[in-house]
């Protein structure tokens, strides 16, 4: 049980830091847009123009 | 492809290679407006006075633009956006945000100007403006980003300390080291005194504020539940006497502060979306300098100058018309559908949009002193007067908190003649044992779980007393165009006169007609623009159109037009034009606004639950009386200015009526900051959307009853969350004053007590199916039972 004396004050200096980077996260703007950050691993970055155009007819409305 | 609007569009969008954005999103964007493209429209957002408003430095080289962007649906139109500005020589950077739909944009003056970037954005469809309000923006930034960090601390405190407790309480039942004791009591207090005094601050400094103004809020018990209880536990510690409850204030200040933010959010979404009334008004202005002609900012503009107003331009100041006709929408302002035909020496107001032809202005009054304003004033004033709600967890706490501070004083002053030595432990124990947790839970925990179901039916909740307010409705005020209807004229009937014709040419005929004006009516042919080809388009004000097709030269409009005799109308709904070619009539065309399809519905599940229902229009036509039949309502009144509707509502609200008024025109908004408790439509004006107390998202207007069955089921089970913990309470208190509660039977009846006021409320998140569903064992609730037809 002696281990306790130790392991606790382990676990509330892990706290800390993990509350530290969370306030880093959210000054950094991290939280500012929860709707998109979510999404954009899924936009295909450079992909190239290759007009592929008929399937895409009717779809804009 | 629906129009050419956006034909345009997905032109644009798949000639820069960008055709992804059509997997990408997950909902269909907003029909562009295809009616104003001129290419020159934007270039008066490069003249460096209107730069300074939305322009800034950001260094030697580089500018920094931030600009709202109306019609921004999903993550996709982030990509879209961020994708298409990127692609231009002289864009540096782009960054969107979906939620509050503005964009950074990073560039090189030398190499392109602002008007480019607004020209482009207006090609892939939405609809830019420059973001001028940016200083109430930072600020909901920071408020934002505080409340994110506040939840963060309250939310890790809170998982350790109830960690900790959870030892204490076995230690408490089974025997525990009076030396491990003390020391998870100090680690306890270590970990909830930043949650406390970092988390809960603003629920210290909010109850400070509201001390100073003589005025009990909610802040106050909350502020001295957690104060005291902090207290009490830390004097526990400290003295190795008495009982700690960190995890429960912890709890209490987490559950808070969720409640709180995602009300915030709320509020702040509505809020910025809206620049306020400035954002109505166009920047620039084109003067009239003897010959010359120039773009000005409007900021400019002084009385007796002379403005050249083109069709589709806003109007930037009120003035008196010197030279044109025009029809004028001023469906802004009034809530007339119709538009207002301005001849020389009529007054136009700022705000309204020029409808079909060019009109020459002198301006009689800008700034501060045009009718816009005025009925910001106005909006101001109502807002004073709205009527003040009290809330019941205010009521209640305070009263509450009051008593047992009365008896915990009552009772250090018996002990304090029985045995002096224990009579501060008797006292402190009396405030911990009747610690207000599950009550002060009670509330907040039902309406934050009440706010999250509403906002799933599409009711997004932006004002905290909503739901209190809700269940004292008695009457509902529906505005008319864009609230029960859908705000856009559709073609009800077609009566054909002349054999070989059917009902899809006539359609094609009139929208080639209409391809050219900014007339609302003209809206209704959207669809079928683009079929056939009309050349030389004559419009005649007022009046109707005219145009050659195939060589055919065919007219549309009033009768007394198009075949320039008086002819019979026939009978039916709507306003009926008449199609005709130089043979005469080809065909009768009825055009309407059209009801939404849930009004009728909504309307009777209103009416079948007691609440009186009436609908107010400032339109002025025949339209209002068949509108209101179509959907059930017998109260109406037709052609009333949005003074009226203040007046009628103050008169209501006087004869002790509760007031909910659903609306969505700007002048509409005064009536919405009046009224007890409001709701604005998705599409209505900003500036509705930022002065309602909530908004409806999917234009259902079924959602209305729902959300007052969802409202009285909140109010049963506040009530019954309050007679528990109430209950629990009258039941400790004695105990603990005759110091007779074991510390861990306190403990142990306390969570459980807590536990139980958090389940009560999710009750409210699940579906309406479960509202007669028994759920965990509940007191017989002191409130009667609100049953409601419908739920």
């Amino acid at each position: 049980m002696d281990s306790l004396y130790f392991l606790i004050p382990i676990a509330i200096i892990f706290i800390a830091g993990a509350l530290k980077l969370f306030f880093w996260a959210v000054n950094n703007g991290q939280y500012d847009d929860l709707e998109t950050e979510g999404r954009r691993i899924l936009f295909d970055d450079d992909e190239v123009p290759d007009g592929r155009r008929s399937e895409k007819d009717g779809q804009g409305d | 492809m629906c129009c050419p609007g956006c034909e345009a569009v997905a032109g644009a969008i798949v000639a820069g290679g960008l055709d992804n954005f059509y997997r990408y999103r997950d909902s269909s964007s907003e029909r562009p407006d295809e009616t104003s493209h001129q290419p020159d429209r934007w270039s008066a957002y490069d003249l460096p006075e209107v730069q300074q408003q939305y322009v800034r430095d950001w260094n030697a080289e580089r500018k920094l633009a931030s600009l709202l962007i109306g019609g921004i649906s999903c993550a996709a139109c982030v990509w879209l956006i961020e994708k298409h500005l990127g692609q231009l020589t002289g864009v540096e950077k782009v960054s969107v945000n979906a939620s509050t739909q503005r964009a950074q944009i990073c560039f090189d003056p030398a190499e392109i100007q602002p008007s480019r970037l607004f020209a482009e954005l207006e090609r892939i469809g939405y609809r830019p403006a420059p973001a001028t309000a940016s200083n109430s923006e930072g600020m909901i930034q920071r408020e934002h980003r505080a409340a994110l960090r506040r939840l963060g601390v309250a939310g890790l405190g809170t998982m350790q300390v109830m960690m900790f407790a959870i030892a204490l309480y076995f230690g408490g039942s089974s025997g525990i080291d009076g030396e491990f004791e003390r020391y998870l009591r100090w680690v306890s207090l270590i970990v909830a005194t930043p949650v406390v005094f970092y988390a809960a601050r603003p629920f210290f400094s909010a109850a400070l504020r509201s001390l100073r103004a003589r005025h009990l809020s909610m802040d106050v018990p909350v502020s001295l539940a957690i104060g005291l209880a902090y207290t009490a536990s830390f004097y526990a510690t400290v003295f190795d006497t008495g009982e700690v409850y960190f995890e429960s204030i912890s709890m209490f200040t987490f559950f808070l502060l969720l409640g709180r933010t995602v009300e915030m959010r709320a509020r702040h979404r509505a809020g910025l979306a809206s620049g306020g009334l400035a954002q109505l008004l166009p920047l620039t202005a084109t003067r009239i300098d003897g010959a010359d002609i120039s773009n000005v900012p409007v900021a400019a503009l002084a009385v007796g100058d002379r403005i050249l107003l083109r069709p589709g331009d806003t109007v930037p100041a009120d003035g008196e018309v010197i030279e044109g006709e025009s029809g004028v929408d001023e469906s802004l302002l009034s809530g007339e559908a119709a538009l207002q035909q301005k001849v020389v020496g009529s007054t136009v107001y700022a705000g309204s949009v020029n409808g079909d032809s060019t009109l020459k202005v002198r301006i009689t009054a800008a700034g501060q002193s045009t009718r816009l304003s005025a009925i910001e004033r106005l909006v101001e004033r109502a807002q004073l007067e709205k009527p003040q709600q009290v809330a019941l967890a205010d009521r209640v706490a305070g009263t509450f908190v009051g008593l047992v501070l009365l008896a915990a004083l009552a009772a250090f002053a018996v002990w304090w003649q029985i045995d002096s030595a224990r009579a501060f432990w008797v006292a402190l124990s009396v405030l911990v044992v009747t610690c207000p947790c599950a009550l002060s839970l009670a509330t907040p925990a039902a309406l934050a779980s009440a706010t999250l179901r509403l906002q799933q039916m599409g009711l997004l909740v932006a004002s905290g007393n909503l739901l209190e307010t809700l269940p004292r409705i008695n009457r509902i005020v529906f505005d008319k165009t864009g609230t029960l209807t859908r705000g856009e004229p559709r073609i009800l009937q077609i009566e054909l006169l002349r054999d070989g014709w059917n009902t899809q040419r006539v359609k094609d005929v009139a929208a080639a007609l209409e391809s050219q004006t900014n007339h609302p009516l003209a809206r209704a042919f959207r669809a079928w623009r683009g079929n056939l080809l009309a050349r030389e388009l004559k419009v005649h004000t007022g009046r109707g159109l005219e145009g050659v097709i195939d060589g055919v030269c065919y007219r549309f409009g009033r009768a007394d037009f198009a075949i320039e005799t008086e002819a019979r109308i026939p009978l039916g709904e709507g306003q009926w034009l008449l199609l005709a070619d130089s043979d005469g009539p080809v065909a009768w065309i009825a055009l309407g606004d059209e009801l939404r399809p849930s009004a009728g519905a909504a309307v009777a599940q209103l009416e079948g639950s007691a609440l009186q229902v009436e609908l107010l229009s400032g339109d002025q036509s025949a339209e209002v009386a068949r509108l209101a039949g179509a959907a059930g309502i017998a109260q109406f009144r037709a052609g009333t200015s949005p003074e009226d509707k203040l007046a009628h509502l103050q008169q209501l609200q006087g004869g002790g009526q509760k007031v909910l008024m659903v609306g969505d025109g700007l002048n509409d908004v005064p009536v919405l900051s009046g009224a007890d408790a409001s709701v604005a439509m998705m599409s209505a004006a900003d500036l509705a959307q930022s002065r309602a107390d909530a908004i409806l998202l999917n234009g259902d207007l079924t959602v209305l009853p729902r959300a007052i069955a969802l409202a009285y089921k909140a109010r049963q089970i506040v009530r019954q969350n309050l007679a528990w913990a109430l209950g629990y309470n009258a039941l400790a208190l004695p105990l603990a004053v005759c110091g007779l509660v074991p510390p861990w039977a306190a403990a142990i009846g306390m969570s459980i007590s807590s536990l139980i006021v958090v389940l009560n409320a999710m009750r409210l998140s699940r579906g309406e199916a479960g509202t007669t569903a028994a759920g965990e064992p509940m007191p017989a609730a002191g409130a009667p039972a609100e049953q409601n037809s419908w739920s």
